[in-house]
């Protein structure tokens, strides 16, 4: 039982693993090929994310959004949708918690911050259910109406915050006047922050735990109900589905929403346990980034938290990275759509390592959402 | 097609509109009409300089969606293929200042059309040769421009030298429309021949019937003979090219230098007008102009002084004009059928 355990987990984890450790092959020729040093560089890059300390506390710190970004992601992929509209999600989970968490001055924490995440998650549910409405009632593709959201989204929360003109602007409802020419909110009020596990200087807060509890929240719903069975049923074949009796149309307005939930909540916890306020300039990139989270996870929900892990480590060695080997941060973008490409298309891992093609490949991603139409 | 059936295409829709604007433009600004403010601010002939100014990039990314997802490859990385044209154009530029001018901007936009024209070429080779998901492929491609512009950008490096207006002598001379259209540096003239030379070659040449074939039902197509998969490669790369050179406009003629990010979303606005156009060369043109004249608007509504309306509502317009439309709220607009999946010819052995 153990050893077959194992074995599927090996076989599993192979294309993934390999993906990866070809990415920084490539990443290192390319550092090569600029006139950079890539042992230097990596030395940087792995010491800044694993080492004790500071280093693995801001590498925990990255992996946490990411892990509910790459969740909202791979559950979209299980119902077959692709979901490019988690960093909208994000924002406008972002600015619902910080609108709750600023404002209610003298509620209890207790119901505080339940209250503040709450209306964090609804509002990605509200961003998320959007498409997913539009595509049952009208055919409208998700991928579209998603690309699209995330820019209404970055308007709509760069107006909320923002702080006037010069010319006397109207400011936007959630601007601290206090901050003056600066588009911001105030902070979010001490009883509806996400208390700390670890305090500064390691600042990793109990959403790190709220993110872990999630995923296997989601590993249960998808595996282990009903529900998550239809899900994944209209993801694999929709007209079986339906003919099966389930009611496909619901089953993918309910995917998107919780999509969108998860992203809300990514926006969520970031901002009630971390920056406690909002800034445009607080991009909603973690939520692109969940696209390639989710195929390095094989979207299930344990590989998810892995490769959030992973790509939180190269988010967090960056830094130190480009400090001590003066190679710019921005070679863990290429080495990031690198390990996309490859885990997207693992035929060119397999033909690489001369591997040869699983028997039962039923799941693969390249089955997912075919054209506009689809 | 009956009268109500044109009005449900939102190609034409955009057009009507674009073209209500231009003659509300000559009218503003050649009769006594023009003295109110508000009508000044929305039909000046700075506005319509502001919007063609901004329509080119997106019209030559919207080309570019056009020309792939005819032939049955979603784009969505044309801001990819956007900002690794303008990186290339800027990198040509910075290596040939010392040339003379006209030959160093020719080497930029040759820079732009190639690196743009490779990106095509990746993400034709991952979505045919790899069969990666188009989406992913084109999120890839996404990734890396901004990656690998971001890793080799010298900060301090200077492009010298932009295009300049070149003024096109008798037709520049006509009132108003004369100084938008026929004073304008070449890569604008370059996009709106493109526009009518795309729109040519997709519906009236042999390769436009064979491409679009290969889109709306590729087995029909390899059927006649149709080497339904080189089209798509060749395509990809074309598209791609524009794609570079509407990256290339914004270096060498709208700004002269390179920002990191410099076509902040102006890709995805090109994805939205080539929807909204109904993946037709002229309604791109007409919804690039529409979304173009809604950038302007915000500038000459910043200039007036006009505080009522947030300019991130107006910045808003195009995004939700194009949700509208894929949901054929008021017009329908309808995608290649076949795009998006792979094509084998029978009998290949995967």
């Amino acid at each position: 039982m153990t050893a077959s355990f194992v074995q599927r987990m090996a076989r599993v984890m192979l294309i993934p693993v390999l993906a990866v450790v070809t990415a920084l092959v490539i990443g290192a020729i390319i550092m090569l090929i600029f006139g950079d040093d890539p042992i230097q560089a990596y030395r940087g890059l792995f010491g800044g994310a694993f080492e004790w300390g500071r280093p693995i506390s801001t590498t925990i710190r990255k992996m946490t959004p990411l892990i509910l970004t790459g969740l909202s992601v791979a559950l979209a992929f299980k119902a077959g949708l692709f979901n490019i509209g988690a960093s909208g999600q994000f924002l406008m989970g972002t600015i619902a918690s910080v609108a709750v968490g600023t404002n209610f001055a003298g509620l209890p924490a207790f119901i505080h911050l339940p209250f503040a995440i709450l209306a964090g998650i609804a509002g990605g549910m509200i961003w998320g259910a959007i498409p997913g409405i539009l595509k049952v009632t009208t055919g409208a593709h998700e991928v579209i109406v998603t690309i699209m959201l995330n820019y209404i989204a970055a308007n709509f929360v760069g107006w909320t915050v923002y702080a006037g003109g010069s010319q006397g602007q109207t400011p936007g409802p959630l601007w601290d006047p206090t901050a003056g020419a600066v588009s911001e909110t105030a902070d979010v009020l001490a009883s509806a922050q996400i208390p700390w596990l670890i305090g500064p200087p390691y600042r990793i807060h109990y959403g790190v735990i709220l993110a872990l509890v999630v995923a296997l929240l989601v590993w249960w719903l998808i595996y282990k109900t009903v529900l998550g069975f239809e899900i994944r049923t209209v993801g694999l074949n929709m007209k079986a589905a339906r003919y099966a009796g389930m009611r496909v149309s619901q089953r993918i307005i309910l995917a998107m929403t919780l999509a969108g939930g998860l992203a809300g909540l990514a926006g969520t916890i970031e901002t009630l346990g971390l920056n406690h306020k909002f800034a445009p300039e607080f991009s909603g990139a973690v939520g692109f980034e969940g696209i390639t989270v989710a195929l390095l996870g094989q979207t299930h929900p344990l590989g998810v938290v892995l490769s959030a892990f992973l790509l939180g480590a190269l988010d967090a060695g960056a830094t130190r990275m480009q400090f001590d080997s003066g190679v710019a941060a921005d070679i863990i973008q290429i080495i990031q759509a690198m390990v996309l490409i490859f885990v997207a298309a693992p035929i060119i891992i397999r033909s690489l390592f001369r591997l040869r093609k699983p028997a039962n490949d039923v799941e693969s991603t390249t089955t997912l959402s075919t054209g506009w139409t689809g | 097609m009956t009268s109500k059936a044109i009005w449900r295409r939102t190609s034409i829709i955009g057009g009507i509109l674009a073209v209500a604007i231009v003659i509300m433009v000559i009218v503003v600004n050649t009769t006594g009409l023009g003295s109110p403010l508000w009508l000044r601010v929305l039909f000046g002939v700075s506005a319509l300089n502001f919007t063609l100014r901004a329509a080119v990039p997106l019209v030559l990314g919207a080309l570019s969606g056009i020309l792939c997802e005819r032939t049955g490859i979603i784009n969505i990385g044309i801001e990819g293929m956007m900002l690794a044209g303008a990186f290339a154009a800027f990198v040509a530029k910075v290596a040939t200042n010392d040339w003379p001018l006209p030959a160093s901007l020719l080497i930029g936009v040759v820079a732009a059309l190639l690196v743009g024209g490779l990106m095509g070429l990746l993400h034709a080779l991952l979505s045919i040769r790899f069969r990666v998901n188009q989406i992913i492929s084109g999120t890839v491609i996404i990734i890396l421009a901004t990656g690998f512009s971001a890793y080799l950008f010298d900060r301090d490096a200077m492009a010298v030298g932009r295009f300049s207006a070149i003024r096109i002598p008798i037709l520049a001379d006509i009132p108003v429309v004369g100084n938008i259209l026929f004073d304008n540096p070449p890569i604008t003239y370059m996009a709106l021949l493109l526009v009518v030379f795309v729109h040519v070659a997709l519906f009236y040449t042999r390769w436009g019937l064979r491409t679009r074939a290969c889109g709306e039902h590729p087995r029909a197509a390899d059927t006649v003979g149709i080497p339904v998969n080189r089209y798509r490669y060749v395509n990809t790369c074309i598209g791609g090219a524009l794609a570079g050179l509407g990256g290339g406009f914004l270096v060498l003629e709208a700004v002269g230098q390179f920002q990191e990010g410099m076509t902040a979303g102006r890709g995805f606005i090109s994805l939205a007008a080539m929807i909204f156009g109904n993946w037709n060369p002229f309604g791109a043109l007409g919804a690039s102009i529409l979304f173009g004249y809604t950038q302007a608007l915000q500038n000459e509504l910043l200039l007036a002084g006009v505080t009522t309306i947030p300019r991130q509502f107006v910045s808003m317009l195009p995004y939700v004009v194009t949700i509208i439309a894929v949901s054929g709220f008021v017009g329908r607009v309808r995608p290649p059928a076949a795009e998006g999946q792979v094509y084998e010819t029978e009998g290949t052995v995967r």
